[in-house]
């Protein structure tokens, strides 16, 4: 007699456990207790409850496995209704993404060089980054890891872009309603601490892998998180006494927003932004598992065909693209910091 | 007598969950300690009444936590009141909406703040301008306005610098020159000088005494300094825990203290070089009797320099021209000695 199946008894939810007990596919487990047979019941007499144990003593529980299949049917099902919905709304983000990867891949080298060097310039006005950056992507050039750059580059451009097109006005939300950053704060906590990799699952099932909005949408729901939250927290250590004069001179709350809170909450602001591109960049190489182009691909062929040179070369450019992108928009963050500091 | 701009009556303003509910114990009589204590709510202020007559300057004066922010916050409501009322210029500002008391603020009232407040990414020229864009005028109009303020607080040439680019005296012109721009009948002014040194402080005491002269503004202006208090008010009021101790002229307050706590407050100014003539002579319209005349608006200290320390001399005191009384020496220097409370809430309201 299996385990539990007198507490059934007792319970008197023996009709309901004959009636669901419906056999199903046998699994390994169950095929080696038929073999091994009675005696055996005595090896382990209480063992944990687990769905498995219970099934065996009332069939209309399901297994473990019933479970993990029954929720992949359930997403089956409920992915085509979802789809309809998705599939317009994220449709612009794949055609973002191709068209600003085809961009900076026809762009002539010396043009896409000169762009990226005067952004730089601009963003950041510090002469030492400016020809680091020039230096940097000189060198992917020389070692013919430019292309690869390029579209990396392309869709980091077009995922933080969109993540500060969100990010911002959700922070602003969530900094005006107490509320609301309390039922936001536990989705951005998961979306940080989920493995990068368990973002893709669901997004796979839902897209098809030849889709660029696939890995555009795992980058973005990884990467935004940081523009929230330090919107939020921003607009939050605003200092009183400013809002306050801002109030007491008739402001209303829209021009509260835009000469008080964004501009005092700039450099917080521009710190999220700093960190979604760094963020974006750490997902744009896992993303390349499912199909986006870039530095993240040769990485994969130095893993998938044992290709060491490849990898590791991969590897440092994508380490010398980080450190371009962090300066310049370390640079930029500390030109606006300049402006703020020294405040009594 | 001139009339009121503002007028505060019956009012209370309790912090805490339950404060409704609180009112009817503040109004029973029960004081800020034991509200505390039996109920855990904070009794800001209780049952204030005050007039704040136009073209006057309105010192309210208190130690820290006496719940002078929160009352000068009930004028242009960035406090609401938990029961009373406040009148601004004939409207009952409680009764306004949103939009009605925006438009309030942008052109009955102005503030200047401790910490001064000003914009630090805006320069000083936006900044002082900041009430006039707020309220939608032009740019042009804006910084013309802007400009001819901060000509008049002394900082004509600063206009395309950043706050932090200033010191803390010239910061505070600048909130002084934005306050101006607004172009209001009432000014606010909570602590406003109270984060710069002394020297600085004083010429900024004379430059809004200077103003004042010209502009007639009605000013409300908090300080926890007596000196300062003495030198500006028409009007001063003494807050402590949220209950007004004394109000009246502040030549009267200083001879007729009402409480001890004043007693204490007034104990260690110098007293001759705050009182004045006229509130210390005999109020005599005399002949012409061959004294030395002294204006009445001379302090004390000044008619013992003129006497060259003769004990029994005397001044005919004149205001205007014409004779108003006459000041003997002897009465100086009873004046002198710091009086002792004469009974409780004795004001001349
Ligand atoms: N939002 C609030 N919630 C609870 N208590 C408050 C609040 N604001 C003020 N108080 C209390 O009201 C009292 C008066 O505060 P207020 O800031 O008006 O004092 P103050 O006279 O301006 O003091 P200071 O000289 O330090 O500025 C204090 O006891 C303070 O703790
Ligand atoms: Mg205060």
């Amino acid at each position: 007699m299996a385990p539990y199946e007198k507490a059934f008894e007792a319970l008197g939810l023996w009709s309901w456990c004959d009636a669901g007990a419906t056999g199903g596919p046998m699994s390994m487990d169950d095929l080696l207790a038929k073999a091994g047979a009675a005696g055996s019941d005595n090896a382990e007499s209480f063992p944990f409850p687990s769905l498995d144990v219970l099934h065996k003593a009332c069939g209309a529980i399901p297994r473990t496995r019933d479970m993990t299949a029954g929720l992949e049917r359930l997403f089956l099902d409920v992915k085509d209704p979802v789809k309809v919905v998705l599939d317009p709304v994220t449709q612009p983000l794949s055609w973002a993404l191709r068209n600003a990867i085809d961009l900076m891949q026809s762009l002539p080298w010396w043009a896409a060089i000169l762009i990226l060097v005067a952004i730089a310039h601009f963003a950041g006005r510090r002469i030492g980054v400016t020809v680091f950056v020039l230096m940097a992507f000189l060198g992917l050039a020389f070692i013919d890891h430019f292309g690869y750059a390029m579209q990396t580059l392309a869709i980091i451009m077009v995922c933080t872009f969109i993540c500060v097109l969100f990010g911002v006005p959700i922070g602003i939300a969530m900094s005006r309603s107490n509320r609301l950053e309390r039922w936001l704060t536990p989705f951005l906590d998961l979306l940080q601490t989920l493995p990068t990799f368990v973002y893709l699952i669901p997004l796979i099932f839902l897209f098809s892998v030849t889709e660029p909005k696939l890995y555009g949408i795992a980058i973005i729901l990884y990467a935004i998180v940081p523009s929230i939250r330090l919107t939020n927290l921003g607009i939050r250590l605003v200092d009183k006494d400013v809002l306050e004069a801002g109030e007491a001179f008739g402001m209303t709350s829209w021009q509260k927003l835009y000469r008080v809170q964004l501009p005092l909450a700039l450099p917080n602001i521009m710190a999220g932004i700093n960190q979604t591109i760094m963020l974006s960049l750490s997902m744009v190489v896992i993303a390349s598992l499912v199909s986006a182009p870039g530095l993240g691909t040769l990485v994969l062929r130095g893993i998938n065909k044992l290709e060491l040179g490849v990898g590791l070369v991969a590897g440092l450019g994508i380490v010398l693209l980080a450190i371009v992108l962090d300066r310049v928009s370390r640079a930029a963050l500390q030109r606006v910091n300049k402006m703020h500091q020294s405040r009594t | 007598m001139t009339e009121s701009f503002v007028s505060i009556r019956n009012l209370y303003k309790i912090f805490g969950n339950n404060a409704p509910a609180m009112v009817s114990y503040a109004k029973a009589g029960m004081h800020k300690k034991d509200m505390l204590q039996a109920h855990g709510h904070v009794l800001g202020l209780r049952d204030i009444n005050v007039e704040i007559k136009k073209g006057e300057i309105t010192v309210i004066m208190g130690l820290s936590g006496s719940g002078k922010s929160t009352l000068i916050r009930h004028l242009n409501r960035l406090v609401d009141p938990t029961a009373g009322e406040v009148i601004v210029n004939g409207t009952d500002i409680m009764k306004l909406d949103r939009v009605r008391l925006q438009q309030l603020r942008r052109t009955q009232m102005s503030m200047v703040f401790q910490k001064f407040a000003l914009l630090p990414h805006e320069t000083v020229l936006r900044n002082a301008g900041m009430p006039c864009s707020v309220r939608g005028d032009g740019r042009a109009k804006t910084d013309e306005t802007a400009r001819k303020w901060l000509r008049r607080v002394g900082l004509a040439g600063s206009e395309a610098l950043y706050p932090h680019q200033l010191s803390g005296g010239m910061q505070q012109r600048v909130g002084l020159a934005r306050a101006l721009t607004s172009n209001s009948e009432l000014m606010l002014m909570d602590e406003a000088y109270s984060a710069l040194d002394p020297l600085i402080r004083s010429s900024m005491q004379d430059l809004l005494q200077e103003l004042q002269k010209d502009l007639q503004k009605t000013v409300v202006f908090i300080t926890h300094d007596l000196d300062e208090a003495l030198k500006l008010a028409d009007h001063l009021v003494i807050l402590k825990d949220g209950e007004i101790v004394q109000q009246g002229e502040p030549q009267y307050i200083l001879l007729n203290p009402a409480d001890p706590y004043i007693e204490d407050f007034v104990s260690d100014i110098n007293r001759a070089r705050v009182l004045r003539v006229r509130s210390v002579m005999e109020k005599t319209i005399a002949e012409d009797d061959g004294y030395e005349v002294l204006d009445g608006d001379e302090t004390l200290e000044r008619a013992i320099l003129r006497s060259h320390g003769a004990a029994d001399k005397s001044f005919a005191v004149h205001s205007d021209g014409t004779r108003v009384g006459t000041l003997k020496m002897t009465d100086v220097l009873k004046a002198l000695v710091p009086t002792a409370a004469t009974g409780r809430n004795h004001s001349n309201v």
